[in-house]
């Protein structure tokens, strides 16, 4: 009872920050609107019996990501201009486009839930250790060893590209 | 218990919204911003499923996803800030460089 509850107020608080993300004009609104969603986000995974990634979910996307999305903002936007109103390159009724695609994109999935029988299927049975972080790390450390070495290969790789990147040009 | 399918088509608005939000802004932050609603929109949909069936799959899955999404978030950022930094106006529209 209780679940759901707190799944229903997460959930309009998610798509509430959702839409922050997609209107607010003020890039700093749309950092903080997107914060909403993930903390939103955090909590269902709670629900859902995920403890580490909805604790990494706020640490490292609430977290360090959006610092980052708030640190290039303040930079960048200090000397440049938001985008201009009339481009000669604008596609005419980008927005009512863009709504159309999505409105078709969301009929589509929401079809192939409901053929695959997904909506209004109850959750499974409660597992006994399933979701505690001592289980993830167990499976992150044994089974999917490999996976979790490569990523620090992907993150070296960033590193790697952001300093060349960020290099001044000569 | 909250039935699967409410985190499966909440995961689904989410996602559309994020890729609405990609085709109709033209500030590239925000469109990198609705970029990483849709990346969290399948988050939620992988940590449901994995609820569903009581794998642990799904949760290494949205840990390596996050991990990815983080690297390039800070190589996107990169090119972002080089691309617009002598730039008049922070407009998608006016990267023109290579239409025909």
């Amino acid at each position: 009872m209780l679940s759901t509850v707190v799944f229903w107020i997460a959930a309009v608080l998610a798509v509430a920050g959702a839409i922050g993300v997609v209107t607010l004009r003020n890039p700093v609104h749309t950092a903080l609107s997107l914060v909403l969603t993930m903390l939103s986000l955090g909590v269902l995974f709670l629900l859902l019996h995920a403890e580490f990634l909805a604790v990494v979910e706020v640490l490292v996307y609430a977290g360090a990501v959006m610092v980052l999305f708030l640190f290039v903002v303040t930079l960048l936007m200090a000397g440049v201009k938001p985008p201009r109103e009339e481009h000669h390159l604008r596609l005419a009724y980008q927005t009512l486009i863009a709504g159309l695609f999505g409105l078709i994109l969301f009929v589509l999935v929401l079809h192939s839930l409901v053929g695959a029988g997904w909506v209004g299927t109850l959750a499974g049975p409660q597992g006994g250790s399933f979701g505690t972080i001592a289980s993830f790390g167990t499976a992150l450390f044994t089974r999917y060893l490999l996976p979790f070495e490569l990523t620090a290969v992907v993150l070296l790789v960033a590193v790697i590209g952001v300093v060349v990147l960020g290099r001044e040009q000569e | 218990m909250v039935p699967i399918g409410y985190y499966l088509v909440l995961s689904a608005v989410l996602f559309v919204i994020g890729g609405v939000g990609v085709l109709s802004r033209r500030n590239p932050l925000q469109m990198f911003m609705a970029v990483e609603l849709m990346w969290n929109a399948v988050n939620l949909s992988f940590v449901a499923f994995a609820r569903q069936y009581l794998d642990m799959a799904g949760h290494i899955f949205v840990f390596l996803v996050i991990t990815v999404a983080a690297a390039e978030v800070a190589i996107g950022l990169a090119i972002i800030v080089m691309v617009f930094r002598k730039r008049e106006h922070v407009d998608v529209d006016d990267l023109s460089l290579m239409k025909g």
